[in-house]
């Protein structure tokens, strides 16, 4: 399974870091948004994919999950979901102000 | 166990909270803004009285045990920079109300400001490696409000590429935890440290090393991750440059230094790796301060200078080395906060941050001048001011350790400081008036700066006072058995 995970998570970086290079603002936000998908994959592998009940004292069984992978990804979804957002809202701004989202326009002096 | 360190991080969370409700006020906003600084500077004073005389204070969140919930820490490192932080968010506050237009007050300004400080100060004073990057995000997302704040062309321009660096910096740093985690097991860093001794050196601890350093040296601007420093930087109006050049970087900064001491304190090669890549960006750094002509660009990259610095005296990892790279990081917050106010006032009254169409200043603005020239003196750290006793003793630790290009380079790049900033002074104040020179009232812009001057200078003449504390902060990362021992209670 573990095994499986990495092949995922490795095409998730790659896809991720394709889109990243590209010179469109839009694709540019929808490798980020692959980039978050597969850390959080990875989080989750790193700490273990174990099957049991769920971590509570008291339930007399032989394996618990580990709860804290869990917790972070919640955690760090909430917070990629956030600056998604945010980096969305600012590319419709910036190509309602600046007429473009070529990357390749967006740079040197011209507003200094 | 007491309650008082949280008192930092909560002051400003709620200040800011509050502060939204009434955005349109913006004389009260002011006001409330001033007064959460000055309370929080309190505070920052009275922890730094309880550690001195108590040793470190920890608080366990929700009253969990220490290796299983989040537990804060204020050891006498972040003490100092939980105080510095919070004058210079005083300062820049102070600045705020003649140096940003209405419309951005009346936007969330003063609370996005509070929000930042949450961040900063949580960084500071967390003691769990995931909640450092929770508390890296709420800073990272008031920095991105702050620098789109105003809707200018090149603002929108340099934001968009500012979140991306800063989106895939956080990718990193989760998958940094995230191995860290299947190797140790838990996230509480005193216990990550123990578990870390128990394992011996392993490959994997190195890997996880240079992970760290790619994370925090995109936030913190080290050579080769500062490429996106002086263009998002140049884009933001003079008070918010201020925060962010006096703040962010040194966040970035202060977690290689906590990681780096806590964790990683046996791994020699990447000491090694963090020393080299510090002379390379004082190098670049200085160059690039003497290459340009723009007020704003010159400073900018007299941050990255300042960041080599610190982090070479870091990498030297010895009590002199340390002690004066917490010296130099103190300085250096206040200095370049107060140099971002001063060329703030410049461009001010002359309307361009061109030095080559600015001249004869002084005859007008005398005060202003001189006290520019006492902060480019300070930068350089000419005796006896602030900035001459930590580089001394940076190079001092450095020549402890036999290695002599390190300190030479340090000496030398000092030079090139002094004169980046001296060329501001001579092109900017003397000479005749040009026409752009216009008469405007600037005592109250001038005020912060001063303040944060006369700080400097009170270092620098002061240094025995301030040396137990700084020797204290400097023991606590060369000793994390101190550290671990107050956050488990063994």
């Amino acid at each position: 399974m573990e095994f499986l995970m990495a092949f995922i998570i490795g095409i998730l970086f790659m896809c991720a870091t394709y889109l990243i290079l590209s010179k469109s603002l839009l694709r540019i936000i929808i490798g980020t948004g692959l980039l978050s998908h597969g850390v959080h994959l990875l989080l989750l592998t790193m700490g273990g994919l174990k099957k049991g009940a769920a971590p509570l004292l008291g339930q007399h069984v032989e394996s618990y999950t580990d709860p804290l992978p869990q917790a972070l990804i919640l955690t760090a979804i909430v917070i990629s979901f956030g600056v998604t957002s945010f980096l969305l809202v600012l590319a419709y701004r910036t190509y309602q102000e600046l007429g473009t989202d070529n990357m390749e326009k967006l740079r040197g002096k011209k507003y200094d | 166990m007491i309650n008082l360190i949280l008192f930092p991080i909560l002051i400003p969370l709620f200040m800011g909270i509050i502060l939204i409700f009434f955005h349109k006020r913006v004389i009260l906003q002011r006001i409330f803004s001033l007064l959460s600084t000055s309370a929080s500077i309190v505070v920052a004073l009275l922890i730094m009285d309880k550690i001195k005389n108590e040793g470190i204070q920890t608080v366990n969140l929700s009253n969990w045990d220490a290796p299983f919930g989040i537990t804060i820490v204020s050891d006498m490192v972040s003490a100092l920079l939980v105080l510095t932080t919070n004058i210079i968010a005083f300062c820049c506050i102070l600045y705020s109300f003649k140096g940003i237009d209405r419309e951005r007050e009346n936007y969330f300004y003063y609370s996005m400001i509070q929000f930042l400080l949450v961040g900063v100060i949580g960084a500071f004073s967390t003691g769990d490696i995931f909640n450092l990057f929770v508390f890296f995000e709420v800073m990272l997302m008031a920095s991105y409000v702050l620098l789109v704040l105003g809707n200018t062309k090149i603002q929108l321009r340099e934001t968009v590429k500012y979140i991306i660096i800063n989106v895939v910096a956080s990718a990193l740093f989760v998958i940094a935890v995230a191995y860290l985690y299947s190797v140790v097991g838990t996230l509480n860093m005193a216990f990550i440290s123990e578990r870390i001794s128990e394992l011996g050196d392993t490959g994997i601890l190195t890997v996880i090393a240079v992970l760290f350093l790619i994370v925090f040296g995109l936030k913190g601007a080290i050579f080769p991750l500062f490429f996106w420093l002086p263009g998002s930087y140049n884009a933001a109006p003079i008070p918010i440059l201020a925060l962010f050049g006096a703040l962010l970087t040194k966040v970035g900064v202060y977690s290689i230094a906590r990681t780096y001491s806590l964790f990683f304190y046996e791994d020699s090669y990447v000491f090694a790796l963090l020393g080299t890549l510090a002379l390379i960006t004082i190098i670049l750094g200085a160059i690039g301060s003497i290459a340009y002509n723009d007020v704003k660009k010159i400073i900018i990259y007299n941050i990255v200078t300042a960041i080599g610095v610190i982090l070479f005296g870091f990498s030297a990892f010895n009590t002199v080395s340390l002690t004066g790279a917490i010296f130099y990081l103190i300085h250096d917050m206040i200095i370049k906060g107060a140099l971002f106010l001063l060329i703030g006032i410049m461009i001010y009254i002359t309307g361009t941050s061109n030095l080559k169409s600015m001249s004869g200043l002084i005859k007008r603005y005398p005060l202003l001048a001189w006290t520019f020239f006492i902060a480019a003196l300070g930068l350089a750290g000419i005796p006896p001011l602030s900035g001459f006793v930590g580089k001394l003793l940076i190079i001092q630790g450095a020549f402890e350790e036999s290695n002599y290009i390190g300190g030479f380079i340090i000496v030398l790049s000092s030079l090139l400081v002094l004169l980046s900033v001296i060329k501001i002074f001579v092109k900017a104040f003397w000479g005749d008036e040009s026409d752009n020179v216009t008469k405007k009232p600037v005592k109250t812009l001038l005020l912060p700066g001063c303040i944060l001057v006369l700080l400097s200078f009170l270092i620098g003449i002061g240094v025995e006072v301030l040396l137990p504390y700084i020797s204290l902060a400097a023991e606590s990362l060369l000793q994390p058995e101190n550290y671990i021992h107050a956050v488990l209670k063994e």
